[in-house]
């Protein structure tokens, strides 16, 4: 496991596995909660890395090294246990602006471009970029594509996202350079809920469930 | 009932921030909060509030605000005046480092900051509802927007009303340690990153400052690393070679290949800096960087206890050529 500064108020710890992050980032918020890492703030699991925040002043992160590594020895390679979610998206063009062009590229339908697409469980990696943003995979290879040449400067909430192997939910409006293919009536993030505001976590499952417009309309009067 | 500041006039990219929202990074959530938590310790000083009270950041054009419903107190720190309307028509020039009282229907419009950024501070501190621990307006992470006419901003009855000489942060380079992905670069651009020049582009905001200046190169290893965690002080540098430096409302992680961190003491420099303007960095170490940290902390607490209370001190602020034009300080 590799240690590197990140200015003087954080550091990184890298693992070549994936997976391992949410694990040790869950081992590190302990340590933090009974007070073993002094001076420690938060920490955030990301793919390959977690990075733990620190009071400078407060603290003294090179007596950590022992205690980091051990637990990142010791962390299962299982993943997190997570939830199950079914995500009711609905791909209408209008919410799918780059649907047709995908699917073109591939010499398929919309239809036939989706469907192994939306037959996929994915699971969440990490969260970031956004608040609640959660980076999910894997995209079927057939299905995968590139980021935008040119990032949009609004997409809207809720919309259904692909880029490389990952995809993704906007959980508000935001500029965002993935390649929209629906949109999900679903709240993925709401600041009130203080306890757990992300509607996904580290290691959850979601498996989606297509939807047609009134469906979406209607699902979304209700949440 | 709760005396109120109300918005007449938002004024440009103004919004409520306080200490932020440290520990939700793993929802994605930026830390937020004031750019410079010094300067907002300063206002805050000023009324008699705690450190992280919230206030207004004033980043250009200031807001028209008018007392209601009862009285209180505002007190602004930065490079900034006011102007006091009274509601009998008569107006005073209120400089900055001076807590004064605002009667109900009384207006206070505050000027343009001359450079950087300014902080309003209000008895009691802003009192609006909390998101996620914080008051901070975050609109690019969907968390509060920008003021907007008509809002109403609660605060507490008058405190303390007190004065102070101004508090300045050091000048001098921004002070950066190298990496995490120093080998994501030339030897030769980590070099030229502390002894040129760079400009800010006009592409500024609470989540980074966009750099001009010699292209930076990569190494073998490219632009692109796996996403990690960031944080603001944070030095990306995307393929065009033209480095970003991350601020408090920044995205939690970051895929490019980071360059350098400035240290934690010159963040709330940053935060002054404006377009066009130009920055120029310096390397140090870790022990010089806690070392600065330490140092800024002991100026901080001299700074509080020099100050000056309930007695005018104008000769000093002179000296210290804050005043451009008070016309009629004595009705201070």
């Amino acid at each position: 496991m590799r240690f590197r500064w990140l200015g003087d108020a954080a550091l990184t710890l890298d693992f070549p596995e994936p997976g391992l992050a949410p694990a040790l980032a869950a081992a590190i918020d302990t340590l933090i909660a009974v007070g073993k890492l002094p001076g420690a703030l938060e920490c955030l699991a990301a793919l390959r890395s977690v990075t733990l925040y620190f009071d400078p002043l407060a603290s003294d992160p090179d007596s950590w090294r022992g205690t980091l590594s051990e637990l990142a020895a010791h962390a299962t390679r299982a993943p997190v246990r997570g939830r199950h979610w079914r995500i009711p998206v609905c791909c209408d063009s209008e919410f799918a602006p780059d649907l047709m062009t995908l699917a073109a590229r591939r010499g398929m339908d919309a239809d036939a471009f989706l469907a192994p697409l939306l037959a996929t469980t994915v699971t969440v990696r990490m969260i970031g970029f956004l608040p609640g943003f959660a980076y999910m995979g894997a995209v079927p290879r057939r299905c995968q594509a590139p980021r935008l040449a040119t990032p949009r400067t609004r997409v809207a909430a809720g919309s259904v996202a692909i880029a490389g192997p990952l995809c993704a939910i906007y959980p508000c409006t935001s500029p965002g350079g993935w390649n929209l293919i629906g949109r999900t009536p679903l709240a993925l993030f709401d600041a009130r809920r203080d306890e757990q505001p992300c509607l996904l976590a580290p290691g959850d499952q979601v498996a989606w469930q297509r939807v047609d417009r009134a469906e979406f309309d209607r699902l979304a009067a209700t949440s | 009932m709760t005396a109120s500041l109300e918005v007449l006039t938002p004024g440009h990219g103004v919004g409520v921030q306080d200490g932020g929202r440290t520990g939700k990074r793993r929802w994605g959530v930026p830390p937020s909060g004031a750019l410079d938590l010094w300067l907002l310790a300063a206002a805050n000083s000023l009324l008699g509030n705690p450190a992280t009270a919230a206030a207004l950041e004033i980043p250009l054009t200031g807001p028209v605000l008018a007392a209601v419903r009862a009285p209180l107190a505002v007190a602004l720190a930065g490079n900034v005046t006011a102007l006091h309307c009274r509601r009998d028509g008569s107006q005073v020039l209120v400089p900055a480092w001076r807590a004064i009282e605002l009667a109900p229907g009384d207006r206070f419009e505050v000027a343009m900051p001359r450079d950087g950024i300014a902080y309003l501070g209000v008895s009691g501190g802003i009192q609006t509802e909390t998101l996620l621990g914080s008051r901070a307006t975050t609109p690019t992470a969907g968390l509060g927007r920008p003021l907007a006419a008509g809002d109403l901003l609660p605060c507490g009855p008058v405190g303390a009303l007190r004065q102070s000489l101004p508090w300045q942060h050091d000048e001098g380079p921004i002070r950066l340690l190298p990496g995490p992905q120093d080998d994501h670069f030339t030897k030769a651009s980590r070099a030229l990153l502390a002894l040129d020049y760079f400009s800010l582009s006009s592409d500024c905001n609470r989540m980074g400052l966009r750099l001009q200046g010699a292209k930076l190169s990569h190494s073998a290893k490219g632009a692109e690393i796996v996403t990690e965690g960031v944080t603001p002080g944070a030095i990306q540098v995307p393929a065009d070679g033209q480095p970003i430096i991350l601020l408090n409302d920044a995205q939690t992680s970051g895929g490019y290949a980071k360059i350098a961190c400035a240290i934690s003491a010159d963040l709330p420099r940053l935060a002054h800096l404006r377009p066009g303007q130009q920055i120029l960095f310096r390397w140090v170490d870790r022990p010089a960087a806690l070392e600065a940290l330490r140092g800024l902390h002991r100026r901080f607490e001299d700074w509080r206890g020099r100050r000056l209370s309930g007695f005018i001190d104008d000769a000093a602020l002179y000296q210290h050529n804050l005043i451009s034009g008070v016309t009629s300080g004595e009705e201070l």
